[in-house]
Formats: C-alpha cells, structure tokens, sequence
C-alpha cells in the first residue's frame, strides 16, 4: 500500500488543510469510521467531534462542528462549518463557555434563544469529550 | 468677478475635499484585498460543495419525495428576487447597476404573468427598490451591524428564505448580486437559488467514481436533507463576499475618480486666481503712473 491519501479540509472560511496522508478517522453519524487510501466512495454526514489525522509518525487532531465528509476514488473532502485544532481549545476557557452556555439555558426568554443556547450546550460538550478523549 | 479671497477660499475647499477621496480611495484598496483574500478563500469550500450537490442530485431527484428545495414546488407562480446591494453609496453605479437588473428581471416576469416578491440585502438597494416597488418588497436586510461578513450572516439570510418557503410563500427564488470580473469591472446577475437543482451548474466537475456506487450513511435522502439548506447558505456567501469586493472595487474607481477631477479643479481655479491677482496689480500700477504723469 504504498499510495497515500488525498484529503481537503475545507470550512466555508478557508481551506484547512490539503495534502496527502495515511489515515484519516472521521467522527460519522452512526460512528467513526476510518478512511484508507483506495476506499470505496461514501459519504457520511459528521457528529460533532475530532477527525484524527494520521500521516507517518505524526497525528493531528481537529475538532468539527456540523459538517460533511465525503469520500471519492480522487480522495477524502470533509465540508466542516467549523474547525478548530484540539490544540487550540483551551480547557479552562471552554468549561467557563459551558458554564456560560448552561446559564443561558435558563435564562432564556424565547424558544429562539433557548434553542441557541442548548445547540451551544451540545457543542461545548462535544468540545470537552474530545479533549478528554 | 470673484475676489481673490472667494477664489482663495473655494481653492481650500476643493483641497480639502480631495484629501478626503483619496483617503476613501485608499481605504478601499486595503478594504478589497482583504475582500478578495475573504472570496478566494471560500471558493473552495463552495466547489466542493457544488460537486457533492450535483453528484447527490442525478442520483435523487428522480426518486419522489425528494425535498421541495432540490426539486422545486411544482408550481412556478411566486417568485421571490433576493436582491444584494452594498451598504454604503460612493462607489460610481454599483447599487444603481444591480437594481437596474433587478427592475428588468421583474419586468420580465411580470410580462410572464408571476407574481413577485423581493428581499432587499443591504441598504442602499433597499433605499432605491422602495421607490419604485414598495409594495413587492417582504423583507430588507442591513448589513452594517456586521464588520465582516462571515458564515453566520449567510445562515440568518438563508434562515430566513428558507422559512418563508416552508411557509409556501413563494415557489422560486432568484438571487441578484454584482459578479466580480475584475477590479475595474463588476457585471449584475441574476441566479437560480431555489429549486437548487436548477442552480448546480451543468458545468461542475463531477467526480469519476469508476462505476462505483456511493455509499451514503445514514441514507441519501437525510444526507440531501442536512447538505441542501447548507448549499443554499453556501451559494449565499460567497454572493455576499463577491459583492464586498465587488463594491470596494467600485468604491476605489469612483474615489480615484473623484480624486482626478479635483486636481483638474484646483488647476483650473489657480489660472483664475493667478489671472485676476495680474489685473489687479496691472490696474494698481496704470493708476499709479498715470498719478505720476498727471503731476
């Protein structure tokens, strides 16, 4: 196996990432799965959570919120709304947004901002188990 | 004839309006490049985008109970004219092109015999679209709370389209933005938004899946159903990014403009003043010798 695979990280911002790598594991709705150079075309909406990128020695870790993955003979493309590196986040800063986020809850006064809030809630969450992962 | 001192005053003036051009001018040259850095930055995101949609939609829509955004309504009676215009005026026809074609795209359709609805984005084409179709326009949208446009600016917009067409109020949607050709040129045009199956441009490049199948998880149909309210916000942002850029570019022609006529201004008003400063002095000196020689 000595091809690598093709794989764009693109958020409606910017392009995140584009290059070859080994490995890919990808948070999917119904469970993670993992994408090798050559696998079948698929394509999978993402839970939030943290892609694991592999390539060689080195992985990284990006945290995603809400996206899209797609896999094609030409490589895997992942449509994220939102990426940030796992090394980026900061614990402290986030538990204080859940805090923040939790409070919100209660304080809402609408349906609107209510829903905000625990869609905020969620991804804080998801934020957190990623860190801890 | 003016007095020096008017012409002096009017010279003043004139200077210290074309100090202020071309400080806009500048301001918008540094204003584009972060606007086109901003475009070019989502476009791949948006080619993706379109080359997943346009590879979901030939394997769905012939299927039934394909979502109304990707196949339509069925009925084209209603149609609703999202119409994206700058915030901010001074920058040469920018707003007056876009609602030029938007004042023809309703002409045509009211010669079809549909009913229109308009959606202004951006205030000075609300301004302009009130006067001439007040009682068409549903919803106007200001832009000016927002320093930069991002992703969420997209949302609330789609947010809202999407929930007038739930809410059958209209059966189409077409969106009218300024497309970015080059800095000195920035053409209006009208699109397709919704039904999108009509907006995935033939042309997208679909990728070569060598006989294989797609395998889709959850299936397909939930998989079309999270992505199409996500391309229509896609198409809408990247509009909304090429229209800044677009109005700066504008904005920097007019200014550069406006900065070039008042230095022709000021040229023209000092042979004046430089003319009428001579006759006075020749006049002063007549009077003085014909003074001496009268003694």
């Amino acid at each position: 196996m000595a091809d690598k695979l093709h794989f764009d990280l693109v958020s409606p911002e910017r392009r995140l990432f584009a290059g070859d790598v080994d490995q890919v594991v990808v948070p999917g709705e119904e469970g993670d799965f993992g994408v090798l150079p050559e696998h079948a075309p698929f394509m999978s909406v993402i839970r939030p959570g943290a892609i694991t990128v592999m390539n060689g020695n080195e992985t990284e870790k990006t945290f995603i919120h809400g996206g899209f993955a797609e896999v094609t003979p030409a490589g895997l493309t992942i449509l994220a709304e939102e990426a940030i590196p796992l090394s980026e986040i900061d614990a402290d800063k986030l538990a204080q947004d859940l805090a923040d986020a939790r409070e919100d809850i209660t304080a809402a006064k609408s349906d609107e901002e209510r829903e905000h809030a625990e869609a905020l809630v969620v991804k804080f969450e998801a934020m957190q188990a990623a860190l801890a992962a | 004839m003016a007095s020096l001192k008017d012409l002096k005053t009017r010279i003043d003036s004139v200077k210290s309006t074309q100090k202020i051009t071309k400080a806009m001018q500048m301001v918008a040259a540094a204003k584009l490049r972060r606007a086109q850095e901003a475009a070019e930055s989502a476009r791949p995101y948006a080619e993706r985008m379109g080359s997943v949609m346009a590879n979901l939609s030939t394997t769905m829509s012939g299927t039934p109970g394909a979502s109304p955004l990707l196949v339509g309504t069925g009925a084209d009676d209603t149609r609703l004219l999202v119409v994206m215009t700058a915030d901010r005026g001074l920058c040469g026809g920018f707003n007056t092109n876009i609602v030029k074609k938007a004042r023809e795209r309703v002409q045509a359709l009211k010669a079809e015999g549909k009913s229109i609805k308009i959606m202004c984005v951006g205030k000075k084409g609300a301004e302009q679209l009130k006067r001439l179709f007040g009682s068409y326009i549903v919803d106007s949208i200001e832009l000016s709370g927002e320093k930069t446009i991002t992703g969420s600016t997209a949302i609330m917009i789609g947010d809202k389209i999407r929930h007038m067409f739930e809410a059958g109020e209209f059966d189409t949607c077409e969106l009218i933005s300024s497309e970015f050709v080059s800095v000195i040129s920035q053409k209006p045009r009208a699109k397709v938004l919704i039904p999108a199956k009509d907006a995935i441009d033939e042309g997208v490049e679909r990728p070569d899946l060598a006989g294989a199948v797609y395998d889709a998880e959850p299936d397909e149909e939930s998989i079309l159903n999270v992505l199409l309210p996500r391309y229509v916000d896609t198409v809408i942002l990247s509009s909304l990014l090429e229209n800044v850029a677009g109005e700066m570019g504008s904005k920097m022609a007019a200014m550069d403009n406006a900065t070039r006529n008042a230095g022709e201004l000021i040229d023209k008003l000092n042979i004046i003043y430089n003319r009428t400063r001579q006759a006075q002095i020749t006049t002063e000196l007549t009077e003085i010798i014909s003074g001496a020689e009268a003694l």
